[in-house]
């Protein structure tokens, strides 16, 4: 059996003894006798560090681990530097917790104040929080952000990722406040009908820039429309595509949000991945989570603390804007380094390569026979192509180590990032065409 | 010490991508960016220099005693780390397909397996990412199935003042209004105020047992009972599992609903505040409102965030059961009670518990009256300590404890810390009655002494100023 209790059995007894008892059974004299567990519980025995390496491995190794991956929808398989990968394993950072003892954690309050500064810039917004737990939650916490007791309907794009409309309407389920979805035309929101669900009630309109079918929305359009109404415009990004895209700021956006998982987190079946959360100085006493803010010692040194405090869970109780405590805060390390190691040159590199290689795939695609582009709209990295065999097709990929676009609305959504090679797309597209003239 | 934005030099950067070996797309002119984010330019030298040097001004469980309350600041096996790293979980993608993922899919049931033998549970979501993410969704499921039996008029949620606040918090955001009862004299629930709240509006009541103050709530079966009496459910806030395991199980105190923080009891790195993983598990009657995932099963009714959670941190929770088993389990939890009480009886004479009574993994210094002899607050006392190499406890928790300390040793501690731990405290308490005005503007040693927090609030700068 596995253990890490560092006592000796007789430094325990002589614990025990110190304390006047004979057993462990007596430390827990309040628990009634009828509820104490009398045989263990239904667990295997403990094993030794090198067995339970022996079988995680082995369950590891049921999973398929593909070479390529042409999938996105939320997960998004960018090249990781070594570096991003190694920073965030240094102890004092991994078993640190929250730095609510300043002084002891300079280190972390520090580096959370740089990632609030990079989020800043990226989104072109005034303040940005120390994150939440991901892209979905993060947009479900911004329409929280902007009910007041005349407005309370939130409205959401149905161009936006499944799973953050089900997350936003599950949030809203809990608060009993009004949720409507804005449906879409061509691949886009339809402008038309959110000027027709506009009403003095609204409170906030939720989009995705790029969206989940990678179309560039007209976020400089929703917004005039957003405003005219009194309401509040959020944008969920995909934060390497804001390496090169017009920022939400500059578009009009009251809060931007999104899924920071490209920064340098694996995709690793889901998660942990990082909700980051941006918005303007007029909103910043509403913004929820942990926020870093500088400051200066009792002997006038630069230091660094969890501020704004008042707005939060364990001071506010039931009143706090949040119930967040723990968030994503190694997450959001790891973006830091991955965004300081990349610099603004890098995340443009890797966002115009993932662009150009997505364009250049589907462009080949497209030349085959019955293939087409389902939305003829700019997009960032995805594209919903329509094709015949898909089944087929997938499989075939995924024989040769290559893991295709998502099947999605009788559709394939693919994904390309900078981390495929153009031998590889030409592999793509040639299994594709043998399965096509089979 | 610099931020990393002043290390920048223009021109610098790291060489990472090859250049792009397709024709480049340009961005549509009416999308482009135009002026670029500040990020820093630096090579990968200044990259881990930079963090190396923050490192040294951070204090993890590896680097001394945590004793922070309610956080469980438990050693965390470096192991769990290698297997939650290995390319076969890191490199999939949560929505290949079904025969790929087999392992994946093997760790989550296995999980789900251990953690519902460990709380009594039937069932269980591993989609919550924290603690209070997992109570914002066990509260959706007591909502949920009060509203699918058409019991509309349940609008209130019962909470200890003792408890977490987190837990208003998460009432209220799933709508609840919050009704407050408050602690006897010994800490635990006053039955005859809980009684006096008891009606048919109450959906359910949220509780943590060992409680805040670290002490077994002894009439825990009579409070659910009175609880179910009314039609209410009851929530088990599992923060303070790490007490428990192994010798009863919430499942059999009668809570329907639990959640458990895998970043405390399962060890998994809290990470400077995250992530964290907040399993729910829930009786059978329960079931059918737990959350899935939209995009891989389209009739999903509740969603708390995208995909399945945090799976990497499930990874190692799981590699932390299997590494302990059933026996090693229970080792851990009468070790992290062990160890409480020990620190706690060596101070006897010093500082006085809250409740002079057994604890469980936690107990609570009340510093009251030694305030009124010495002028040194809890606060100053946290403060001196960080000057000894030691995490402070959590202060001015819970609110029921004027000048409250709340320690947590947890079971990684060996004798001989709890025993130089009591030492520097008991050394502390004397130099309070000598030198009360070193503990008042200590820290001397730290990195910077006591920040300006009245300011930083005031006058927010969150960002760095280019």
């Amino acid at each position: 059996m596995g253990s890490y209790v560092p006592s000796t059995q007789s430094q325990r007894q002589e614990m025990l003894k110190a304390l006047d008892i004979n057993s462990y059974d007596e430390l827990y004299c309040d628990v009634p006798e009828s509820v104490k567990l009398k045989d263990l519980l239904d667990l295997p025995k403990g094993k030794s560090e090198l067995e339970v390496v022996r079988d995680m491995t082995a369950i590891a190794e049921k999973n398929v681990l593909f070479r390529t991956i042409l999938r996105g929808a939320g997960a998004y398989d960018h090249y990781i530097p070594a570096i991003v990968k190694s920073i965030p394993q240094k102890e004092e950072f991994l078993t640190a917790y929250t730095p609510y003892q300043a002084e002891m954690s300079q280190g972390i309050l520090q580096s959370i104040f740089e990632y609030q500064t990079m989020i800043a810039e990226l989104t072109g917004m005034d303040i940005a929080n120390a994150s939440v737990y991901d892209g979905a939650s993060a947009a479900a916490e911004a329409l929280a952000m902007c009910r007041d007791r005349k407005r309370s309907v939130s409205l959401i794009s149905l161009s936006s990722h499944p799973d953050a409309v089900k997350t936003m309407e599950t949030y809203c389920f809990a608060s009993n406040n009004q949720l409507k979805t804005i449906s879409c035309k061509g691949g886009r929101t339809d402008i038309s009908i959110l000027e027709s669900l506009l009403t003095d009630d609204v409170s906030a309109v939720y989009v995705q820039q790029p969206n989940f079918f990678g179309i560039f929305e007209d976020i400089d359009a929703i917004a005039q429309c957003v405003h005219k109404a009194g309401a509040m415009l959020i944008v969920g990004c995909n934060p390497i595509a804001l390496a090169i895209m017009k920022t939400p700021s500059q578009c009009g956006a009251d809060i931007v949000v999104g899924e920071g998982q490209p920064l340098g987190m694996p995709i690793a079946f889901g998660g942990p991945y990082l909700g980051f959360m941006a918005t303007t100085a007029k909103n910043m006493r509403k913004l929820p989570g942990r926020i870093v803010g500088q400051t200066v010692d009792h002997d006038g040194n630069t230091a660094y603390v969890l501020t704004l405090q008042a707005r939060e869970q364990h001071i506010r109780r039931e009143k706090a804007s949040s119930n967040i405590c723990s968030n994503q805060a190694l997450c959001a390390l790891t973006a830091a380094v991955y965004m300081s190691t990349m610099g603004a040159d890098g995340m443009k590199q890797a966002a115009e390569q993932s662009m150009s290689k997505a364009h250049y795939l589907q462009r080949e695609l497209c030349k085959l026979p019955n293939v087409e582009l389902r939305y003829e709209q700019p997009y960032f990295d995805e594209f919903l192509l329509d094709m015949p065999k898909i089944d087929q097709i997938l499989s075939s990929l995924e024989r040769k180590g290559i893991l295709g676009g998502l099947p999605f609305d009788d559709g394939v959504l693919w994904c390309v990032t900078e981390k495929v090679g153009k031998d590889m797309l030409d592999l793509v597209v040639a299994t594709c065409k043998e399965v096509l003239q089979a | 010490m610099k931020l990393i934005f002043e290390h920048s030099v223009d021109g610098r950067q790291c060489s990472i991508l090859p250049t792009c070996d397709v024709e480049l797309t340009p961005m549509p002119d009416i999308m482009k960016r135009t002026v670029p984010p500040r990020l820093p330019e630096l090579s990968e030298i200044d990259v881990t220099r930079h963090y190396t040097a923050l490192c040294k001004r951070a204090h993890g469980v590896n680097c001394g005693f945590y004793p922070l309350g309610s956080c469980t600041m438990k050693y965390n096996p470096r192991v769990d780390e290698e297997i939650a790293a290995l390319p076969q979980f890191t490199g999939i993608h949560p929505l290949a397909p079904l025969y790929s993922v087999k392992g994946c899919l093997e760790v989550l049931e296995l999980s789900k397996k251990y953690l519902c033998s460990i709380t009594g549970m039937d069932d269980m979501t591993l989609q919550p990412a924290a603690g209070a993410h997992g109570e914002f969704t066990g509260l959706l499921l007591i909502k949920s199935y009060h509203v699918a039996r058409g019991d509309f008029k349940r609008t209130k949620i019962i909470v200890p003042d003792s408890a977490h606040g987190t837990n208003p918090a998460s009432a209220a955001m799933c709508g609840f209004s919050i009704v407050s009862v408050p602690s006897n004299d010994e800490g635990c629930v006053d039955l005859d105020a809980l009684k006096s709240v008891l009606d048919y509006e109450v959906a359910g009541l949220m509780l943590t047992n060992p409680n805040t103050v670290g002490i077994f709530d002894k009439n825990i079966l009579e409070i659910t009972d009175l609880v179910h009496q009314f039609g209410g459910l009851v929530y088990y806030d599992g923060a303070n599992l790490n007490a428990i395991m192994g010798v009863v199980r919430p499942g059999d105190m009668g809570f329907d609903v639990i959640h458990i923080n895998l970043h405390k009891t399962f060890s998994t790195p809290h990470g400077g505040g995250g992530p964290g993983s907040g399993p729910v598990g829930c009786k059978e009657f329960l079931k059918g409102f737990l959350p899935s995932c939209a995009i891989s099963n389209a009739s999903t009714s509740l969603q708390v965030k995208s995909f399945y959670g945090n799976f990497l941190v499930i990874i190692k929770a799981l590699s932390y059961i299997m590494t302990l088993g059933a026996q090693g389990v229970r080792e851990a939890s009468q070790n992290a009670v062990l160890n409480a009480n020990y620190l706690m009886h060596c101070l006897k004479g010093t500082f006085t518990p809250a409740y002079n009574r057994t604890c469980m993994h936690e107990f609570v210094l009340g510093l009251d009256s030694f305030k009124e002899q010495t002028g040194v607050t809890a606060l100053d006392v946290a403060k001196s300590l960080i000057d000894e190499g030691m995490h402070p406890p959590t202060m001015y928790f819970p609110l029921i404890v004027h000048e409250a300390l709340m320690f947590e040793p947890t079971e990684t501690e060996s004798k001989e810390t709890l025993d130089e731990a009591a030492e520097i405290l008991k050394t502390l308490y004397r130099r309070a009655f000598d030198d009360a005005e070193s503990m008042k503007t200590a820290p001397h040693c730290a990195a910077i002494s006591r920040p300006d927090e009245v300011l930083a609030a005031r006058q927010p700068v969150l960002k760095y100023d280019f």
